[in-house]
């Protein structure tokens, strides 16, 4: 073998191990570098004891309800629901039906006192115009 | 040997490939002019306005090619370096050098325009989640890259401790482009890819290609004429480059 042969053999090789080693710490951290939970993995008790989380879901249709300073809604996956109370501003994509991610602490009683909530964007862009369509059509089927 | 094949190793010495870079360069500038005023005048008269997001989605027609951009640069850059380490070619080693500030730029616009568009529509400035640390880690290890060359003498020894760092980087790439999809993100998924059709309107879509582009021959046309800076520097000592300048 060349030595130029080696230093290729040994490249792609260093490389194939790295890669191997990367692939399997990052499985081993799976669900830690979920930015969050869903409702489902809330309700089946996986969650951090005593520390603040995050839980990501839609916003449950007509379930947005104003008391003073403080939303109360509903985060949901569409199989478990979970009550949520946040007092602050909420950003403008947020909207019962869209996604969100809520930061805070499950209390007793099973509601969700949020600290920070986010809405989630999804990856359609069209005009309104398109917009419209789509909810028409939706609506007619 | 057949012919082809020789005249291709000609371009790998950096005496032949300094004129041929430097007649390239005013192209792709002339090529950057154009596919920028096209793409502008796209994203900001001709583009619709978004349904839900309004004029500010209108920032994805920077942050989505630089963030393209920020990937495949270090593609490339380690692809070089990589070439560089295993042939021991010189231009190689120069290449990977050139494109690294391009790169780190281009990471850097990304997290940038990210973080502005991030405040208004979620809500949030930055949040830890796998597409942004990623990124961000990106960003870090082209600044590393460039340290690291800068931190020793000998450009030969230089060349090889970045190729190793760059190579090992490349790890970082796949994990950037499908962090969205293994694991559960603020950012959203790709709305473009080869795999399924583009979930955005026609228009956009075309602003955002033709970005694309814009940044593309900007990126080789900066390219170019910083590996033209760095053979002069390092082939400084050579009869050819003494003949150059002095013209």
């Amino acid at each position: 073998m060349k030595p130029r042969h080696k230093r290729i053999v040994l490249i792609v090789g260093g490389l194939v191990a790295f890669g191997a080693a990367a692939a399997f710490v990052l499985n081993a951290l799976d669900s830690n570098i979920a930015l969050y939970v869903t409702p489902t993995e809330v309700a089946a008790g996986k969650i951090p004891q005593g520390k603040a989380f995050r839980i990501g879901g839609l916003v449950k249709e007509d379930s947005i309800r104003r008391d003073n300073l403080t939303v109360h809604f509903v985060m949901t996956d569409t199989a478990k629901d979970i009550p949520v109370a946040y007092t602050g501003i909420l950003p403008d994509l947020f909207k019962a039906g869209k996604g969100a991610v809520v930061q805070g602490r499950l209390g007793a009683d099973g509601t969700f006192t949020a600290t920070e909530v986010l809405a989630k964007h999804d990856e359609n862009y069209m005009p309104p115009e398109a917009k419209y369509a789509v909810d028409q059509a939706q609506k007619n089927k | 040997m057949n012919n082809r094949l020789i005249n291709w190793f000609r371009y790998a010495s950096p005496q032949s490939f300094y004129p041929l870079a430097g007649r390239m360069i005013p192209w792709f500038w002339a090529f950057t002019a154009v596919f920028g005023l096209i793409g502008l005048w796209i994203s900001f008269f001709a583009a619709p306005t978004d349904a839900t997001q309004g004029e500010g989605y209108r920032i994805i027609f920077v942050h989505v090619p630089t963030s393209w951009m920020s990937m495949f640069i270090y593609l490339i850059m380690a692809f070089w370096a990589g070439l560089g380490l295993a042939l021991n070619a010189r231009l190689s080693g120069m290449m990977a050098q050139a494109l690294a500030p391009t790169g780190a730029l281009m990471a850097f616009l990304s997290l940038l325009t990210g973080a502005l568009w991030g405040k208004p529509m979620w809500g949030a400035w930055w949040v830890w989640d796998a597409r942004l640390t990623s990124e961000l880690i990106l960003f870090f290890l082209y600044i590393g890259f460039i340290a690291l060359q800068a931190a020793i003498d000998d450009p030969r020894r230089a060349d090889k401790a970045g190729a190793i760092l760059a190579l090992v980087g490349v790890v970082n790439i796949p994990i950037i482009y499908f962090s969205v999809k293994w694991w559960n993100t603020l950012h959203q998924g790709a709305s473009v890819s080869l795999t399924k059709a583009p979930a955005m309107a026609q228009t956009m879509l075309w602003g955002m290609l033709i970005m694309a582009l814009f940044f593309w021959m900007y990126t080789i046309a900066v390219a170019l004429t910083r590996v033209r800076a760095i053979i002069l520097e390092r082939e400084s000592h050579t009869e050819w480059v003494k003949e150059e300048v002095r013209l």
